[in-house]
């Protein structure tokens, strides 16, 4: 065995410029496939942790004619006392956090300018509410705050707004009517996603059930699990007579049908460049094989059989696949390492509420994954080799022989 | 003993539709020990009939026998491992794998026979000893001039101990004196160690070395002599 490699290694270093580019075709193409990998596992993961931290949540516990995508804060369509089940569903071991959420429909003016937001009214210490503690400016509005109001960094430079500046807020109100006031910006966040923060603002749930006519009645109740997978289970044990509850599955069924299929664009993808390089790897032994035409009718004379000429072949494949796929897994791992910490920046996607995303995606390339491509790779690339080495291994000597000559 | 015997051969090569009978019913023994040359002109025949005595190729019809073994049903692993093993080749141009020093193409044919990494030692020592090639053991073929290489080749023909040693034209590409050279040392090895030689060639100054001169027209033997 150990002198098939011998051979292999000097065969390879008979054309040098050659090979290197052999092999750089397949460490640029296992490079790619890595990065590529690292990129849809932090997009997905990126798309699927902000969806569910911003949005929607684990569980969402509602009245059972709530219609989330009209906002509407009449009552009958509003759960009433909602701390008290709220506090009753946080009591649950497996619930890591659960908070009424009061949700309504307004606009917001500063000087000449107004834009269309979703209010919502928070408990401002629920940790349900850390994804927005993150400020650029200013405080958090607290519980008993009358006059206070948050908002997103791409609405207040929208509206040209700082920290203690003023801003007039219009809420469609319970009974169909309107109602407006002036509140004072205590804090200006960012959650890094541009779609999300430049369309809501934040008022204590008080303060929002009593500007809105909403009193003592929240829109839903945002639930975190500790594990998001216990929300079937969790979802069991909460029901109720006039409330629906609904899993983050069932709110994210977009969200969850491109997860799933983000496997098969990914397996097609590394179809394409996996393809892409074993043909350059065949092309490569395919033109050794042509050059060596003589020697394999030499190596067959003298008693080499059909499968010691593929081994000797395939030994090559494997020095040039050793090679390329572990230069490919080392650059891979370094673009990816490198951009899981400074993140590739997209800016404002224009996603929909349906599905966030960060303004910034971090690639994630998990050990099993790598090891997974470079397997693959490596694979391929033996397999691709497997072509040229059985044309080799057909040869006859006698017509070997004649053709060198 | 009989080292190699044809009956009635015939091959015959189709070019799309045009045939070529290269050999034509030939009947040949070749003895043990002998040093034995096939001559003829260009097209007679003569390298066609060494591929089928060397199971490179088979016979369109007739028998080829190797060591008493009939060839001609053999697939092609089974040639190969009849070669290996029986029977040694000497081409004209100078067959040595070129990423190989002289030691390791000398080896090569004891590492298809999967001798121990000693039993080669020694063997491949004492071989490029006999063609005196011991001080150019670690050099490849292209820091070999044509004779050192064809002494090689000699050596690599020997290396597994086959009855018989096949050489096409091997001094062909040599001048004078190599050529010379080449023959001397496997006239010496045929003497030395018995190993049946069969070389093809049409120089008149290599002729003069074999003990019998099979002389080939138009794929047919037309005489058979002892030198």
């Amino acid at each position: 065995m150990a002198n098939y490699f011998k051979m292999a290694y000097r065969n390879l270093g008979r054309h040098r410029r050659r090979t290197f580019l052999s092999a750089l075709a397949l460490a640029l193409g296992t490079a790619l496939l890595m990065f590529i990998a690292a990129f849809f596992q932090g997009e997905m993961r990126s798309s699927m942790e902000t969806t569910l931290r911003l949005n929607t949540g684990h569980i969402q516990v509602q009245d059972a004619d709530y219609d989330p995508d009209k906002l509407s804060v009449a009552w009958e369509y509003l759960l009433e006392n909602p701390e008290q089940a709220a506090a009753q569903i946080e009591a649950l071991d497996a619930v890591q956090v659960a908070t009424p959420r009061l949700l309504a429909s307004g606009i917001v003016s500063a000087g000449d300018e107004s834009v269309g937001v979703q209010i919502m009214g928070v408990v401002p210490d629920s940790a349900a509410n850390d994804p927005y503690r993150n400020l650029v400016a200013g405080n958090f509005i607290t519980a008993d705050d009358r006059e206070g109001i948050v908002i997103g960094a791409p609405l207040a430079k929208s509206l040209g707004l700082n920290a203690g500046d003023s801003l007039n807020l219009l809420i469609n109100t319970s009974e169909g009517g309107v109602d407006q006031q002036q509140f004072i910006v205590r804090g200006i966040f960012t959650t890094g996603t541009t779609a999300y923060d430049k369309g809501i603002v934040f008022l204590p749930l008080s303060k929002a059930q009593a500007f809105s006519g909403a009193t003592n009645h929240a829109s839903l109740i945002f639930v975190l699990l500790k594990d998001r997978e216990q929300a079937e289970d969790v979802k069991a044990a909460l029901h109720g007579e006039g409330i629906k509850v609904e899993t983050w599955t069932e709110m994210n069924e977009l969200l969850t049908l491109v997860n799933d299929f983000s496997d098969a664009y990914l397996a097609i993808i590394n179809l394409i460049i996996l393809s892409i390089t074993a043909t350059v790897i065949v092309n490569t032994l395919l033109m050794s094989v042509f050059e060596r035409t003589r020697e394999i009718g030499i190596l067959s004379a003298i008693g080499m059989k059909g499968r010691q000429v593929v081994a000797l072949f395939l030994a090559e494949a494997f020095l040039l696949a050793l090679a390329g796929v572990a230069a490919g897994s080392l650059m891979g791992w370094a673009c990816s390492a490198y951009f899981g910490k400074v993140g590739i920046y997209f800016g404002d996607l224009g996603m929909s509420s349906d599905m966030l995303l960060n303004d910034r995606i971090f690639t994630i390339l998990p050990l099993d994954s790598a090891l997974n491509l470079i397997v693959t790779a490596f694979v391929i690339t033996i397999a691709a080799s497997l072509y040229p080495a059985r044309i080799a291994s057909r040869m006859e000597p006698v017509e070997a022989l004649h053709k060198a000559q | 003993m009989e080292v190699a015997k044809l009956t009635g051969v015939t091959r015959v090569y189709k070019i799309g539709e045009v045939e070529t009978r290269a050999l034509n019913g030939v009947s040949l023994t070749i003895n043990d020990g002998e040093f034995t040359s096939l001559v003829g002109p260009s097209g007679s025949g003569k390298t066609t009939l060494l591929q089928l005595i060397g199971c490179l190729d088979k016979p369109s019809a007739g028998k080829v026998f190797i060591a008493g073994k009939e060839t001609s049903s053999l697939n092609r692993n089974q040639r190969a491992d009849l070669r290996k093993g029986t029977i040694g080749f000497v081409f004209q141009f100078f067959a040595l794998i070129p990423t190989l020093t002289a030691y390791e193409n000398v080896e090569m044919p004891l590492l298809l026979n999967g001798k121990s990494s000693a039993q080669r030692k020694e063997r491949v020592m004492d071989l490029l000893n006999a063609v005196g090639m011991t001080g150019r053991a670690h050099h490849r073929p292209d820091q070999l001039s044509g004779g050192q290489q064809q002494r090689v080749a000699v050596a690599r023909a020997l290396a597994a101990a086959p009855k018989l040693i096949l050489a096409d034209e091997p001094t062909a590409n040599l001048d004078t004196e190599n050529g010379e050279q080449v023959m001397e040392l496997m006239k010496r090895l045929n003497k030395e160690t018995r190993t049946t030689f069969v070389f093809a060639t049409h120089d008149p100054r290599v002729i003069r070395y074999a003990s019998r001169v099979v002389t080939l027209e138009d794929g047919a033997i037309v005489k058979d002599a002892n030198g």
